[in-house]
């Protein structure tokens, strides 16, 4: 597979310390469904942006297709974008909307109808095709700018935060039908989100941002398991984080000391002894042991906190040097009530050397 | 108590401006309109329920000339704006990068507002009047070497004049429609393979329309029943609507006649406000 977009060194950079995106050089596959997360302010839309060809980078380059294109205009680019607030024309009809791009294409004015007609059978919503965007609740009106863009089979699809104004049922609902159109069309997706949840689910290739550089990028289970840094880790899903100092190397498997004990994991870099880490868990990673029960890494404490959250439970348990992790449970059935801890309990929290992360420094976010 | 002192409040609260709109308002249209059939009989008007007054109105092409001359004038007027204001909206709303420069610029049209209509309407006379600035600075550039008599007393002068008066009342509506226009649709349009041009015809243009229309109802109506602008600056042959009512009520006291006039251009007025209105209300519910 071919790269569809390069970018070689881009910038954005509004003044010398106003600095939006800061040389990012990314490449995306033909076909590939590419997130680029972060929180707001990170550069992300800006990225998004520039390729769309809405905003010039103050350096490097845009390749589409093997094309240079970064200083071409956006109606001359074979990208579409779908906007965060859908921007479709209030004064033209569902079909109109769908039509409008096609209008400046190659194509015959009795083809048109059909092309309008397959692109919003695509989104299920043929049947609006006369009815203003206005008539339609905020899913459809997604529908059809997704309709919209993809009428004019573009060589990649911009997604800026395409679901952001959604509601949270629906969101996970067009989540997944954004994923089975992108399967379908098989055009390049690029998309903008801060929402992390949603960057999993549906990318093939994750791009998580901070402060106008690429942090870390890779598959989705890649990210979540083997972030790069505190920040990738506390961005993508949840980690508890303890400061540490590498009291033992093994073959391996190492001991670091935390203030609460000792704490052995399988870093996948290889740390010197002595050295200031810290030290990250995710919550669902880690148990609360029963009585009497055994296991590699134990941490002792006592039932700080307990939230309910229907799919389980999660703990705060504070730790002996009054540090404080979370863990989560499960709760088998429905009759287990009794399993439910209880606060100011004395617990022991286990989690596995495979699933403890090790980063360097004590910089935790 | 408090019950009736709270009546007696709110009876004074609407009753004074329903008694000042009754009697300042709703009182003189029903005395124009009765007064519209009434008949003259020299030296005084007899009252009687005809159409007589309407017919010379629509019969004498002396009456005809002026209501055409005062549409031809009313439109020219809102044409002039309109391609003078929508430009300079679009630059204030799209182009403008500097925002103080922008309040700036919108402030200096709205400003001449506050000055006395009058005023500004006498300004045109010392400007095109044969002493007038235009024609010593034509005479100082050489183009001309005697001071010209043809920039005042005539229709252009009227609708210079006119244009110049009303021009406020377009800029403001199609400033605010096009400051109502999300940026992300022009966008939207240059995403979709428009060029600028293309996208102003099929978005800007439409979605700005309800401002428009809203502008040339203003400066229309304005215009179309202007009184000093004939008065000051349209000569022998500038006579409108509005003058020559004027005369009816005045030195050829023929109230009846002058009344038909009045009420004739009330509902052509009312009329281009409603259409517009219809427009308006169309343009809310999502375009044209």
């Amino acid at each position: 597979m071919a790269a569809i977009i390069e970018l070689e060194n881009i910038s954005k950079h509004y003044s010398p310390t106003i600095i939006g995106v800061d040389k990012v050089s990314l490449a995306v596959e033909d076909g590939e469904f590419v997130t680029l997360l972060g929180p707001s302010g990170c550069g992300k839309s800006t990225l998004l942006r520039m390729i769309g060809g809405f905003e010039e980078p103050t350096a490097g380059t845009i390749r589409l297709a093997d094309k240079d294109v970064t200083w071409d205009p956006p109606y001359k680019r074979e990208v579409n974008m779908v906007f965060q607030d859908y921007a479709l024309f209030p004064h033209m009809t569902v079909g109109q909307n769908v039509a409008y791009g096609l209008k400046t294409m190659k194509v015959a004015k009795s083809e048109i109808a059909t092309h309008v007609r397959d692109a919003l059978t695509l989104v299920g919503l043929y049947d609006k095709v006369d009815q203003r965007p206005q008539q339609l609740s905020g899913g459809q009106r997604q529908r059809i700018a997704l309709a919209r863009a993809i009428v004019r089979k573009p060589k990649v699809l911009l997604l800026d935060e395409p679901l952001s104004a959604l509601d949270a049922k629906l969101r996970e609902q067009m989540q997944l039908e954004l994923k089975h159109l992108h399967e379908k069309v098989g055009i390049t997706f690029i998309m903008v989100t801060h929402d992390q949840g949603e960057a999993l689910v549906m990318s093939d290739r994750v791009v998580v941002m901070e402060k106008g550089r690429i942090a870390q990028q890779g598959k989705p289970q890649d990210l979540y398991d083997h972030p790069a840094s505190p920040y990738v880790a506390n961005f993508i899903g949840t980690t508890n984080f303890l400061p540490g100092q590498m009291a033992a190397t093994g073959a391996g498997l190492v001991s670091i000391e935390i203030g609460a004990g000792t704490i052995s994991a399988l870093p996948d870099v290889a740390l010197p002894k002595g050295g200031v880490v810290t030290v990250g868990f995710r919550p669902e990673k880690a148990r609360l042991l029963a009585e009497g029960e055994t296991a590699e890494n134990i941490l002792e404490g006592k039932i700080a906190e307990v939230i309910y959250y229907g799919l389980g439970l999660r703990v705060a348990v504070e730790l002996a040097n009054g540090e404080r992790v979370s863990v989560d449970s499960l709760l088998p059935d429905r009759l287990a009530r009794s399993a439910v801890p209880v606060v100011g309990a004395p617990a022991r929290v286990a989690v596995e050397p495979h699933n403890v992360f090790v980063f360097e420094g004590s910089v935790a976010p | 108590m408090t019950l009736i002192r709270r009546n007696l409040a709110g009876a004074l609260i609407l009753g004074i401006p329903f008694l000042w709109i009754a009697l300042f308002m709703l009182l003189p249209y029903g005395i124009i309109v009765t007064y519209s059939f009434w008949i003259k009989t020299y030296p005084t008007f007899k009252p009687a329920f005809q159409f007589g007054n309407y017919l010379t109105l629509f019969t004498d092409p002396q009456y005809l000339q002026v209501m055409l001359r005062t549409l031809k004038i009313a439109l020219l007027v809102s044409l002039c704006s309109f391609l003078l204001a929508y430009p300079f909206a679009f630059y204030l709303v799209f182009r403008c990068k500097s925002a103080a420069l922008r309040t700036w610029l919108y402030m200096a049209v709205i400003a001449p507002l506050w000055v006395s209509y009058l005023l500004r309407a006498y300004v045109w006379k010392t400007i095109l009047g044969t002493e007038g600035i235009l024609n010593s600075f034509l005479m100082s550039v050489g183009i001309i070497d005697q001071p010209s008599d043809i920039f005042l007393y005539n229709q252009f002068a009227m609708v210079v004049t006119l244009t110049y008066i009303f021009i406020p009342f377009m800029v403001m509506p199609i400033y605010t429609a096009l400051e109502k226009i999300p940026l992300n649709l022009t966008e939207a349009s240059a995403d979709l393979g428009m060029g600028p041009w293309r996208s102003f015809w099929h978005v800007t243009l439409p979605l700005s329309l309800p401002g428009v229309a809203a502008g040339f109802t203003l400066t229309f109506c304005l215009s179309f029943g202007d009184f000093v602008a004939p008065f000051l600056v349209g000569g022998p042959d500038g006579n409108l609507m509005a003058n020559v009512i004027a005369t009816q009520f005045g030195a050829a006291l023929n109230w009846p006649l002058g009344s038909a006039l009045a009420i004739v251009m009330l509902v052509v007025v009312l009329s281009i406000v409603s259409m517009s209105d219809r427009l308006e209300r169309k343009g809310a519910a999502g375009g044209f």
